[in-house]
């Protein structure tokens, strides 16, 4: 049977929402904190625990990488995740299945098709707690394997638009691996939306009288990005992607979001939104692709 | 720029982890290995307490962090290089050296946190340079991030802090800096023995900037940071603020013997290993363009460092002339005793045509150069209390007294950018002195922030007056 991609999102990674959801596996504690954003992630989770899946695959910009693009190639990762930036909210005691066949038919394609990978195959490795926690927020229980795909660095080598092509290309590699490979999977892009944050935090983390958007431009620019994706314009909105990002210093910079378009074949049908959010400053959408929409969008007149 | 620096060798190395696991592989790597190995026996025979590593490798978003854990142990492995294997650590660190350094920087006006937590990932660059300089823990250390926004006068402030702390203790340290020169490499794999520097440009700055270093020529390297930056650095990538830190940090001079014991390519980037030891002789002081810096009071303004304003060029102006001549020739340099001395190499104001343009002005008094409403920090940095009005009135004085000397008037001025070092706190009084004068006037205006002027003083103006 073919394999697909049985649904696509867009999952923001601020290690303030594990913090906040007060997991076993987290070490530091929090009264509350970003709900809207955690209650939108609830609702991604639970829609996830009714469809049938066989792994997560995941993008994340906090394995970066300048040589290529890596995935992960060992079956098992078990360790402490301490953000590097945030260790007061982030101490996670991860234990994470890998799909390694899967990320193997990824990094083939994507070499066969011109681009420079590589498989992590070292177990020593740290997981990034990018993949920790969008992975935690859309499945705490960890029931599925996961890959990560390593951020390669062309927006910041080259430009934003070299890399929306390579993301175009991963994105379309994946695509066929996935299809080839006969399973159920699942893709998260693990990012921000805009990215200009506060550089001070203040001393109760989780205060959110604390907590808004940085500037107004780059909500403007976040509103008209979710808007397209909204309206299944999302050949648009990769094609603003540089300028998106340039402008509102986007963790979009790190490909995922376009990389997860390419692979998704640029949806023409509606997203769903189930949550924004801003998180020190930065502008955060969880947001979902369900590519049964277009089957549904074909079959009305 | 002080000689009495309590760190007796700046160390610059390079941060890949070829040297340290992979030094067989490649005659350059190898070369690197044992600069690195040649630096360990002189730190041993030095007479240094402690290590003080600043990393690039570490990079911060939320002010500076300082590694704070007694004993740090991991197994490491890098985000690209990790076939090349893992690079397990226990170090050792002078915890009162790291929480002093937090409070001392706090002090000085910058964000500060102290990391004190077991499993927190010390940065790839840091190992490397530890393993090989300090194998056995032989001296307490502790490790300094990188902030991603800190531009020149945060910088610099850091070095200072880092310097107030060793001071206090009664500590002579080695200061490590974790950088490579040209720090592009090549984006594809490539074989250990193809290595090479990733282009021609990159190699010929690498080799002028270790020049400088040979000849101890520090805070040359540390005023040419941004041009460096620009010609041989991954622009979004990581500045070339290390030379702010160590200059800083070991008294902003010249006077080094500058020793470059390895140069050589590490996956297209300039690794280079070198050491300066405080001396009498070398190249000595020259005078430096850039301005010296105690304490941080401005904003990061975050990302775009190359358009902030961080330093006003203009100054408060000048003069031992005494003129009250009222007929100025035209294109003619004014200079009045009725305005305070300039603090550098300018009039007090020139005429062009029917314009007349004064430099910047601020509300030192002439000829005593005290500022009324009180300085905004002491001579070693602390803030002080100021009043905003009376600045602004003994700046407007000042300018009414060069327009006089010109032969203009205060109801002449056309043009007005002001500066303020602190809008939130100031722009309210400013505004009210200014509209007392001005209102009949209707100049244009434009009122900036900015984060320091060259005197402690609060504002300071900018006028273009009509003439003839
Ligand atoms: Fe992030």
């Amino acid at each position: 049977m073919e394999g697909e991609i049985v649904l696509g999102a867009l999952a923001p990674h601020p290690p303030h929402l594990v913090y906040a959801e007060n997991p076993p596996e987290n070490e530091p504690n929090a009264e509350c904190g970003w709900e809207g954003l955690r209650w939108g992630y609830h609702r991604l989770a639970k829609k996830l625990s009714t469809i049938d899946y066989d792994a997560i695959v995941i993008f994340s910009p906090h394995w970066q990488t300048y040589i290529g693009t890596h995935f992960l190639g060992l079956p098992h990762f078990e360790s402490l995740s301490v953000d590097p930036v945030f260790p007061n909210l982030f101490r996670y005691s991860y234990s994470i299945d890998v799909d390694v066949d899967l990320a193997e038919a990824m990094a083939t394609e994507a070499s066969d098709a011109g681009m420079v990978t590589r498989m992590m195959q070292n177990p020593d490795f740290r997981i990034d707690y990018g993949t920790i926690v969008s992975c935690h927020m859309v499945n705490p229980n960890w029931s599925k394997p996961i890959v990560t795909i390593s951020s390669q660095r062309s927006t910041h080598y080259y430009s934003a638009e070299v890399m929306g092509e390579q993301m175009h290309e991963l994105g379309q590699a994946c695509k066929r691996a996935i299809k080839a490979s006969g399973k159920k999977v699942v893709l998260l892009s693990s990012n921000s939306l805009s990215h200009r944050h506060f550089v001070t935090e203040s001393d109760v983390p989780e205060d959110m009288s604390k907590e808004h958007i940085y500037n107004h431009s780059q909500y403007l620019w976040d509103m008209r990005m979710i808007e397209l994706m909204r309206e299944g314009r999302t050949r648009e909105m990769v094609q603003l992607m540089p300028e998106f990002t340039e402008q509102s210093i986007a963790e979009t910079d790190a490909g995922g979001l376009s990389w997860l378009m390419s692979a998704l074949d640029y949806p023409d049908y509606g997203a769903d939104v189930h949550a924004y959010g801003t998180v020190i400053g930065t502008g955060n959408a969880i947001v979902e692709w369900d590519p049964r929409e277009r089957a549904t969008l074909q079959v009305s007149p | 720029m002080s000689d009495d620096s309590p760190i007796v060798m700046g160390i610059w190395g390079p941060p890949h982890p070829h040297p340290l696991l992979a030094p067989e592989k490649n005659e350059g790597w190898g070369k690197l290995r044992a600069a690195y190995d040649q630096l360990r026996e002189r730190i041993e025979e030095s007479d240094a307490d402690v290590i003080i590593v600043y990393s690039t490798t570490w990079p911060s978003v939320i002010g500076h962090q300082v590694q704070c854990r007694e004993n740090p142990e991991w197994t490491h492995v890098d985000d690209d290089f990790h076939a090349l294997g893992s690079m397990p650590y226990s170090f050792k660190v002078d915890v009162d050296l790291a929480n002093g350094i937090v409070e001392a920087g706090e002090k000085r006006g910058l964000h500060m946190r102290g990391v004190d937590y077991h499993g927190f990932p010390i940065d790839t660059g840091s190992i490397v340079a530890l393993s090989l300089l300090n194998p056995d823990n032989k001296l307490p250390m502790t490790i300094l991030s990188s902030n991603m926004y800190a531009n020149r006068a945060e910088t610099i402030v850091l070095g200072k802090a880092t310097t107030d702390v060793l001071k206090a203790q009664g500590k002579k340290a080695v200061a490590v800096v974790v950088a490579s020169l040209s720090n592009r490499m090549f984006t594809k794999h490539i074989e250990p023995e193809d290595d090479r520097i990733h282009s021609q440009k990159d190699d010929e700055w690498n080799r002028k900037i270790l020049e400088f270093f040979a000849k101890g020529r520090l805070e040359d390297i540390s005023q040419l940071s941004r041009d460096i930056h620009s010609q041989i650095r991954v622009q979004k990538v990581v500045a070339f603020k290390p030379a702010w830190w160590l200059a800083s940090a070991m008294g902003q001079h010249n006077r080094y013997d500058g020793d470059v014991l390895a140069y050589e390519a590490l996956h297209g980037s300039g690794g280079a290993v070198i050491s300066l030891t405080p001396t009498k002789g070398s190249v000595g002081d020259k005078e430096f363009d850039e301005d010296d810096v105690e304490y941080y009071r401005g904003d990061r303004n975050v990302i775009d460092s190359d358009s902030t304003l961080e330093v006003s060029e203009t100054a408060s102006a000048n003069s031992e002339v005494s003129d009250s001549s009222h007929t100025v020739p035209e294109g003619g340099i004014i200079e009045t005793s009725a305005a305070p001395k300039a603090v550098g190499a300018y009039p007090h104001a020139r005429r062009v045509g029917e314009l007349l343009y004064l430099s910047g002005v601020g509300p030192r008094q002439a000829g005593t150069d005290e500022i009324p409403g009180g300085a905004i920090r002491t001579p070693d940095g602390i803030p002080q209390e100021y009043d905003i009005k009376a600045q602004t009135e003994a700046c407007i004085a000042n300018v009414k007294a060069i327009l006089e000397a010109s032969g203009a008037s205060l109801s002449d001025v056309i043009d007005i950018t002001s500066f303020l070092v602190d809008m939130e706190r100031d722009f309210a009084g400013y505004n009210e002195v200014y509209a007392k004068h001005f209102t009949s006037v209707q100049a244009t205006r434009t009122t900036l922030a900015i984060t320091a002027l060259p005197t402690p003083i609060a504002v300071e103006m900018k006028v273009i007056a009509k003439i003839g």
